[in-house]
């Protein structure tokens, strides 16, 4: 909590990350503030999810500087990883919930390693969650494997929230949901963006989604970002590729209803 | 009339309160976060032990509340209301509305409750359910062996050639070609222990010569045939289980079926088909191993050389004890393949599931093999072989 107000919570400067004679992103600089909402949107295969998982420590990179809440998670300490993965919560993709937990079980799994609270009270908070990402606490006992995509999804944006993260990473979190649950899910993410002053890293190809819960987006082409402002501004933007995927139909149909 | 306050730092969630008649006028200060998470409940909880008829919660000290705070505050009005308390927040910050309407909404309906019933009644109910579970693993094995029969036979009539050449010719060079080292090292060895104890024990009554009969018939008849089939379940029958286990997780099961592909056919069969004919060389090689091991240590430490081994080793098998051995070796592949397989296709979707099952394919294809062998014996026995 003690990170200084006016330094943005994450700070890529100049990344470089490449997979052996492959650059997939060169020279990337990105600031996101505390409290803002942020969505990354680029051609598949343009680094999104390279992106994303370079901040996570998940991928080493190869020159530039990467800084989740002040810290590299490559090259942090035991005891730093621990701090701040305390104060992030990350939704991957496939959800990755534990197999051999059930729902509510992978949601309290992060409050029991990082938390001391009451059986009671950790059950209740867990079964909070639940029902806040639109489970039904029947759903609760049941374990991945039985869940459809949707709900496994929503159960991985649950334990994402189990500690109510000050970052929230999400790695294309509507890909899954049909049209009703991607709202709900939208109106979920201002709420608690709202209620607890969350910071969003959303990497996306939900147009929609980006209309409605982000506050700006960066779109990422010719490895490096080559937009970022709000989505009003994006218009005014040079870059073809930029231009080409908002300029589309499908984009601006997108845009008109996220805008409402 | 009554206070309390536990003061240690400004930022310490604070809970205070002060009644007035029947209104009780509650104060939440300071940090509502997980952080104090444990602190907070006991806060709460006193709160609830208070009598009165009317709660009021001021939360408007509240420095910062989450969801773990916002529930604490949740439960303590749930709580006054159940107790036919009137219970209401006073000057809620708008920035907090919406995190406490969302959760007003949440655990209003209890889970289904799980079936009723004592922890005795839970034991009679799994003991059932592992015998019933013993009920199925042979159905399932029959099963499988009916499918495989079918799919080798389907392979016959139609195009009359051996079940997917190629994948079979692999999956032998991996269950037979690379486990030869392994097998003779062990058979070797094994060879060697029992002609090491006879010895010692046949040496007291002067009749040493004998050992070449000892090894000779058990090696034969019994110890290469179970050594190699035990190897090769804990080697391949556990990989096979874990391959076609994987494959069924990640939906590559479904997928062979919707192109109208039996699995049982393109994965199951080559992997059975293997084993039968790797088994019987395994163990002719292991046998011959076993043997070799025996012959040294007789020449070693009883002094018999290698020609006299032979010679005695002539007289002492005949054809029979060799055919014993071998015609037991394609039984109990088959039987290793299709523990294996079925074990592999009934992994559901978890990675424990993964776990348990290819344990349970090891554990099973030992135990029936050994029982297998135990009913050649009496077989064998009966035919005077």
């Amino acid at each position: 909590m003690d990170v200084a107000r006016h330094e943005p919570v994450i700070q890529v400067r100049d990344l470089v990350v490449a997979f052996d004679d492959r650059v997939v992103l060169d020279g990337l600089s990105l600031d996101v503030d505390r409290g803002e909402t942020l969505g990354v949107v680029g051609a598949s295969g343009a680094g999104k999810s390279v992106l994303l998982r370079t901040l996570l420590g998940l991928i080493p990179k190869s020159g530039g500087s990467v800084r989740v809440l002040g810290i590299d998670l490559r090259e942090a300490s035991v005891r730093e990883r621990h701090s701040v993965g305390r104060r992030c919560g990350t939704l991957f993709q496939q959800g990755a919930l534990f197999s051999s937990l059930s729902v509510v079980e992978n949601v309290q799994f992060p409050m029991r390693e990082y938390l001391h609270l009451s059986d009671r009270l950790r059950r209740e908070v867990a079964m909070a969650k639940i029902e806040m990402v639109g489970l039904d606490p029947n759903d609760a006992s049941k374990y991945p494997a039985q869940l459809s995509g949707g709900m496994n999804k929503r159960a991985a944006l649950a334990r994402a929230l189990a500690l109510d993260p000050e970052i929230l990473f999400l790695d294309e979190p509507t890909s899954d949901l049909d049209n009703i649950a991607a709202d709900e899910f939208d109106n979920l993410i201002r709420t608690l963006r709202r209620t607890l002053g969350l910071t969003v890293f959303m990497v996306t190809h939900d147009l929609a989604s980006v209309g409605r819960v982000c506050d700006r987006v960066a779109a990422i082409a010719d490895k490096l970002i080559v937009f970022t402002g709000p989505l009003a501004a994006v218009v005014q933007a040079q870059h073809p590729w930029v231009k080409a995927y908002f300029g589309g139909e499908r984009a601006r149909a997108a845009l008109a209803i996220g805008a409402r | 009339m009554a206070a309390s306050t536990s003061v240690t730092s400004p930022s310490d969630p604070l809970l205070s309160w002060t009644t007035h008649g029947d209104q009780l006028s509650a104060v939440a200060s300071g940090v509502w976060t997980c952080a104090n998470g444990d602190r907070l409940e006991r806060l709460t909880d006193s709160l609830d032990r208070q009598p009165a008829s009317t709660v009021t919660l001021d939360i408007s000290g509240v420095e910062a509340l989450d969801t773990f705070g916002a529930w604490l505050i949740e439960r303590a009005v749930r709580q006054a209301k159940s107790r036919k308390q009137t219970a209401q927040l006073a000057a809620v910050p708008d920035r907090y509305h919406d995190l406490l309407a969302a959760l007003d909404r949440t655990n209003r309906r209890a889970a289904a409750a799980p079936a009723a019933g004592g922890p005795l009644a839970a034991w009679l109910a799994a003991l059932g359910a592992s015998v019933s579970a013993i009920g199925d693993d042979l159905v399932a094995m029959v099963a499988m062996f009916g499918a495989l029969t079918f799919a080798q036979l389907d392979r016959f009539t139609k195009r009359p050639q051996l079940a997917r050449a190629r994948d079979t010719v692999h999956h032998f060079e991996r269950v037979s070609w690379q486990a030869i080292p392994i097998i003779l090292l062990i058979t070797f060895v094994v060879g060697a222990i029992i002609a090491q104890q006879g010895l010692f024990y046949f040496r007291k009554f002067g009749a040493q010569d004998y050992v070449v009969n000892l090894v000779g018939v058990l090696v034969l008849r019994e110890l290469a045939v179970l050594i190699v089939a035990i190897m090769v379940a804990g080697r391949s029958g556990s990989a096979f289980t874990a391959e076609l286990g994987s494959m069924k997780m990640r939906e590559e099961i479904d997928a062979l079926r919707t192109m109208g592909l039996d699995p049982i056919d393109v994965l199951a069969l080559p992997r059975v088909v293997a084993l039968v004919f790797g088994l019987p060389i395994l163990t002719f090689l292991g046998g011959l191993a076993a043997l070799f091991g025996g012959a040294l240590i007789a020449w070693l430490d009883g002094g018999m050389s290698p020609a006299t081994f032979i010679a005695r080793l002539q007289d002492a098998v005949s054809l029979s004890d060799f055919e014993v051995g071998i015609i037991k070796a394609p039984c109990m592949a088959l039987v290793i393949g299709a523990v294996a397989c079925t074990e592999g296709l009934r992994v559901e979707g978890s990675a424990v599931s993964l776990g348990i099952q290819t344990t349970a394919s090891v554990v099973k294809s030992i135990f029936l093999v050994i029982v297998l062998d135990g009913l050649f014996a009496i077989f064998f026995s009966a035919i005077g072989m």
